[in-house]
């Protein structure tokens, strides 16, 4: 599998988390100024240096729950709040729509492509402030530091790669997604998705950039020259790509995967019901031994340590942001989420590693948000009651 | 004109792999036996004609250091004179069973280097396998490739007509084509274009190609020249497979279809000539694995990514 796929994964939830949240504030009326400060807060803890070069080391993918548990703590990097609940929520909508993006890219290599369109568009969520001018002209001037560092790792990662080895990026990503079949209302209502979870994947439209249209047949002697030609039917109903996206900083990306599809007025909204039939269980997670479960907790260490959670400057009251329309149905997701889909951490006992604990205790100290309503002696439990109570 | 037959369930999806579905016939025992890679377990099926699961196994690659448990990358049957193994991959390494994956025979460690070892830095390990028992050796390791083997197709060297035995593609298009002997010889080099070619067969001197952006390519296997070119697909092909006794090519690809293609030679020319015989499409399925399940070509299995079945179809 390929060990140059985190950052893309990582990118284009993240991007996806961006564009829910910012429908899902709007919709519940949070003043435009704390609106904009959490996405600010988050987009400037994604693109940190120290955890771009953490992102951008070669390394295998972690599984889905190690992830989640990187996208909590962003999601806490400002001043909202999450319940567990829209938590879950907010995880499984980003990453049936990279799943989905990732499906549906027409070559392997257009995932960059669907990475830009999510870049753009997080472009556009600090641009369009007017109220707060200094601190988005303050986070503009670090972004355009980072923003040349951050590029320069995109293009070292990705710029030289060949077909093949995006065709194992793509492999690595849908093996990521195996097997998830959560079903999205918007993606139900638009017949994105069948009503079984399933994807659909249309048989028509633009052949992939470099590709022919099906349907000929041509046969050449042995000189090379062409001594007949066959047409035959395909089935599908497809058309000559009209241009290629553009992989430089700015320009048309051409594809519309990875673009925001959410608005005020197409809520988001899963159905938990997740369980066609042949939904096989992920046991192997769930049963995977402690070494598997400290691997995930230092690579989380080493990930996180490299996020600088800002401290909020000020007595700026913070605001808990429901995923549901009502509390209610927040309270009622939680109780009735079907177990195969529960991304409850394994039972991670305390390490008898001292030192480690130390370690891992210093980061979560760097990592400290404002309400702290845990009261425990050692910061090390800290970690690990979070990563239990996730 | 094919119609859809019972499907085998699975336990597990079947994984975003080519080549992901393996097929052994034995009709001398009424069965079809069937090989699936989900992700760290491989499962294999037995079935009767009518499709009727009779007993699966699951296979798991060897353990050992690293984030998560090995992912498995091909299991497939290999066919010989005197005896059939059954071929597991990962990037631990090479596992060979009995038949029914019941024991395991033979286990080759790959070095685990900086990247990725054995046949991802583009070497073809060559092994000598006795007609019984677990000894088996490794007796040569071809160098003609210098990005990921993805594929590799054989047929027995019959007659004068033709000596190639063994072509083999990586994950930039490059095909090489071997005469096999107590050493192999390298005959030709058919360069790609751009795109990997996840899947090559062999038939009578022919080397049949299926690309990453969709094409089917037919080969003059001794020269390389190209004879045929088919624009078959709207996306990357994922599996190629021949029934060699009617001449007929299987491929399958990502963008949901199934297609079967008639070979044969012009008695005049002497060239390779294609005729497509029929398309299927499996809507809303990436596909990943398809072969046909007898010698006629007149039935086949498809796997599709995400998907805990195989899917079958025959012809009316």
């Amino acid at each position: 599998m390929s060990v140059r796929t985190l950052p893309l994964l990582f990118l284009n939830l993240g991007g996806e988390m961006l564009y829910i949240l910012d429908q899902r504030l709007r919709a519940q009326n949070i003043p435009g100024d704390k609106a904009r400060k959490v996405l600010h807060d988050i987009i400037s803890t994604m693109f940190n240096r120290k955890f771009m070069e953490e992102l951008f080391k070669p390394q295998e993918l972690y599984s889905k729950k190690a992830l989640r548990t990187v996208y909590d703590r962003l999601a806490h990097a400002s001043i909202m709040r999450l319940n567990q609940a829209s938590m879950d929520k907010l995880y499984d909508l980003m990453t049936m729509a990279f799943k989905h993006q990732v499906l549906l890219c027409p070559r392997p290599k257009d995932v960059l492509l669907v990475t830009f369109n999510h870049l753009d568009a997080i472009k556009g969520f600090i641009q369009d402030s007017p109220a707060i001018l200094h601190q988005v002209e303050e986070i503009f001037r670090q972004l355009t530091e980072v923003k040349c560092f951050f590029l320069l790792c995109l293009w070292q990662t990705y710029g030289g790669l060949s077909a093949g080895e995006f065709q194992l990026i793509r492999q690595t990503l849908l093996t990521f997604f195996q097997d998830l079949h959560i079903r999205v209302s918007l993606f139900l209502k638009d017949k994105v998705q069948n009503s079984n979870g399933r994807f659909v994947l249309p048989v028509s439209g633009p052949v992939p950039w470099g590709t022919e249209v099906p349907g000929l047949i041509r046969m050449f002697d042995s000189k090379g020259k062409e001594v007949k030609k066959v047409e035959f039917k395909h089935g599908g109903n497809y058309v000559t790509a009209p241009k290629e996206g553009s992989f430089e900083l700015y320009g048309d990306r051409v594809l519309k995967l990875g673009t925001n599809m959410y608005s005020v007025n197409r809520p988001v909204e899963t159905h938990m019901s997740g369980a066609s039939k042949n939904l096989a269980p992920r046991t192997q997670e769930n049963i995977a031994p402690n070494p598997l479960a400290k691997e995930e907790l230092n690579f989380l260490a080493r990930l996180m340590g490299g996020m600088e959670i800002k401290k909020p400057s000020g007595p700026e009251p913070g605001f808990r942001l429901n995923l549901f329309t009502t509390d209610e149905e927040e309270e009622q997701a939680a109780l009735t989420r079907p177990e195969e889909l529960s991304y409850e951490v394994i039972n991670i006992q305390a390490t008898q590693d001292q030192q480690r604990n130390e370690e891992l205790a210093r980061i979560m100290g760097e990592l400290e948000v404002t309400d702290q309503p845990r009261q425990s002696a050692s910061k090390g439990d800290d970690l690990l009651a979070m990563m239990d109570g996730l | 004109m094919f119609r859809r037959e019972r499907s085998i369930p699975l336990r597990g999806s079947a994984a975003a792999l080519c080549n992901n579905l393996s097929v052994l016939q034995l009709p001398s025992r009424n069965l079809t036996h069937f090989g699936v890679v989900h992700g760290p377990s491989a499962q294999l099926v037995s079935a009767a004609p009518e499709g009727v699961p009779l007993a699966q196994r699951q296979l798991h690659a060897k353990e050992g250091a690293g984030v998560s448990p090995p992912l498995i990358t091909q299991v497939h049957w290999c066919v010989l004179p005197f005896r059939v193994l059954l071929v597991l991959t990962s990037h631990r390494g090479i596992q060979m069973y009995e038949s029914d994956g019941s024991v395991m025979v033979y286990w080759h460690a790959l070095d685990s280097g900086d990247a990725s070892p054995g046949t991802w830095s583009g070497q073809i390990l060559v092994f000598d396998i006795p007609a019984k028992g677990p000894n088996i050796v490794l007796s040569e390791e071809l160098a003609g490739h210098q990005t990921p083997v993805t594929d590799i197709a054989t047929e027995p060297a019959q007659g004068q007509d033709y000596v190639a035995d063994m072509v083999t593609a990586d994950d930039s298009g490059l095909l090489c084509v071997w005469r096999s002997g107590p050493e192999f010889k390298l005959l030709t080099r058919i360069p790609g274009f751009g795109v990997p070619c996840p899947s090559v067969q062999l038939w009578h001197g022919t080397v049949a190609a299926g690309y990453g952006d969709g094409q089917v390519r037919l080969y003059e296997a001794s020269t390389g020249t190209l004879h045929v070119q088919i624009s078959a697909h709207a996306r990357a092909i994922c599996a190629l497979d021949l029934a060699p006794e009617a001449g007929k090519l299987l491929s399958a690809a990502e963008d949901t279809f199934v297609h079967i293609w008639k070979l044969s030679r012009s008695p005049e020319s002497g060239y390779t000539e294609v005729e497509h015989c029929h398309g299927e499409c499996v809507p809303d399925t990436q596909v990943c694995g398809a072969r046909f399940c007898d010698p006629s070509g007149s039935s086949f299995a498809v796997t599709g990514y995400d998907l805990a079945e195989i899917l079958r179809f025959s012809s009316v």
